[in-house]
């Protein structure tokens, strides 16, 4: 395997109760790269998405992150789950927590930082993404806009070698998907590894360096952006690109 | 209104009759208190039991012993309860009354602060049990700085409830010849042959307990709540 490669999915299976969701994924990623993954809804991008961290355990095949077989039963999933940040569609802060303590909880209690260096550093996160001010705020005060970011932030706080997005904007009012936009944006400038189940597009040209296309639990087509978007080989592809550029 | 009083005296200060009444009430008192720990241990236990199971499939075994306990429970009237917990489980031994008291309603209690603790854990949105994991939280730490702050938060009302339930519930003690609170205003009326002064004054005391306990819990809730707004 080459050492470049930090997430390697094969022959990836999921069903739920009779219903095959995942029909054997085989898919890389490499260190440093940004994969976005499309697809009509209920073709199995988010299920796909939450098998990498196995929030989803898969029914068969496998998930490697850095070599290690994550989906055989010994391994503690719970230390290699702090090196994969995860960002949900619905956010899920904890409401009973303020900002800086939905932060520096992981860091603190997984990784034994002392207070002070978690909130050091949680604090500089903050200030990257223009919410310095609201760190003593609850979940409940802030907008949706400013939750996501927020929720982007906290999973940066671990240190993650990778990040998983699932639909982040989904939930938004489309003009507060900007500036969550903008957050992943600087993130990949920064070669931040990073898997992202999308709607948006333009995003997707923008910043992926693969597009994969999923289609009933079946990894139909993958590519560059402009090769994905422009030449598109797949005919379920081609039609699914017509109704949504 | 000198009848009033000519009454008050007979059966409270007379023969220092008040004892009774005050007596009873630490009883009362002492076996609410500790009914409620052994019902907040066990309601606890086997709502993260029954909770794990419902959303992972786990602990199959100890959730089946704990729905037996709830259906037990939950199905047949405290004072049997009682009864079998001091004729038939004790019934050889001599235990304190008291202890077969705290045993038994504890034991109650616990079924009925199971369902609440374990409605409060399932009102948690999975979202927040799934934040915990991805962040790298063990289920169990996930369950206990994510989930249950949340749910505690949301059951206080009706585990005050519980807890008035209780306090109320125990004045059935009589039954096994516990000398609670309202079994000392019945012994004054068995003294006195008056009816009216003890048992209207036992029942202001619980009143009165009931309406103290209910304003401390609203405090509590209103604290509790504030961190959110």
């Amino acid at each position: 395997m080459s050492d470049n490669v930090l997430i390697r999915a094969e022959n990836v299976r999921k069903s739920f109760s009779g219903k095959d969701v995942l029909k054997g994924i085989d898919l890389e990623i490499h260190r440093g790269e940004v994969v976005v993954i499309i697809g009509p809804s209920g073709s199995g991008k988010s299920t796909f998405l939450r098998c990498l961290n196995l929030l989803e355990v898969p029914t068969g095949g496998h998930i490697f992150f850095k070599d290690v077989d994550i989906t055989d039963k010994k391994v503690n999933i719970d230390l290699h789950r702090q090196k994969m940040g995860m960002v949900f569609q619905h956010f899920n802060l904890f409401p009973h927590m303020d900002i800086l303590r939905n932060m520096t909880i992981g860091p603190v209690k997984l990784l034994k930082k002392s207070e002070e260096e978690a909130e050091k550093y949680a604090m500089a996160l903050l200030e990257r993404v223009g919410l310095a001010d609201r760190a003593h705020a609850y979940p409940s005060q802030l907008s949706g806009g400013q939750k996501q970011r927020i929720a982007i932030v906290r999973a940066l706080c671990m240190q993650p070698e990778v990040m998983l997005f699932d639909e982040p904007t989904s939930a938004l009012d489309p003009e507060m998907v900007g500036e969550v936009l903008q957050v992943m944006r600087d993130l990949a400038k920064e070669r931040m590894t990073m898997v992202i189940v999308t709607h948006e597009m333009g995003f997707a040209r923008e910043v992926a360096d693969r597009v994969v296309f999923l289609e009933e639990g079946i990894l139909m087509e993958q590519n560059d952006p402009v090769n994905f978007f422009e030449h598109p080989q797949n005919e379920r592809l081609k039609s699914f690109l017509g109704k949504v550029l | 209104m000198g009848d009033f009083q000519a009454r008050f005296y007979l059966n409270f200060i007379k023969d220092d009759r008040w004892t009774y009444i005050w007596n009873g009430l630490l009883v009362t008192l002492e076996v609410t208190l500790f009914a409620t720990l052994i019902g907040i241990l066990l309601g606890f236990l086997v709502a993260i039991i029954r909770s794990t199971h419902d959303r992972t499939g786990k602990m199959k075994l100890p959730n089946g012993v704990c729905q037996i306990y709830l259906t037990v429970i939950r199905g047949t009237p405290v004072v049997v309860q009682l009864l079998i917990t001091y004729f038939l489980i004790f019934g050889s031994m001599k235990v304190s009354k008291v202890l077969v008291a705290v045993l038994a309603f504890g034991i109650n209690s616990g079924a009925y602060v199971a369902e609440i603790c374990r409605a409060g854990i399932m009102s948690i949105d999975i979202g927040q049990l799934e934040a915990g994991r991805s962040i790298g939280f063990s289920y169990a730490k996930t369950m206990w700085y994510i989930i249950l702050p949340q749910a505690f938060k949301n059951v206080l009302p009706a585990l005050g409830n519980e807890f008035i339930v209780l306090l109320k519930e125990t004045s059935v003690s009589g039954y096994i010849a516990l000398h609670d609170l309202t079994k000392g205003g019945d012994v004054i009326r068995s003294r006195t042959y008056d009816a009216f002064m003890p048992l209207i004054g036992v029942a202001l005391i619980y009143l009165a307990m009931v309406l103290g306990f209910t304003k401390l819990v609203s405090m509590l809730e209103r604290r509790l709540n504030q961190s959110e707004r």
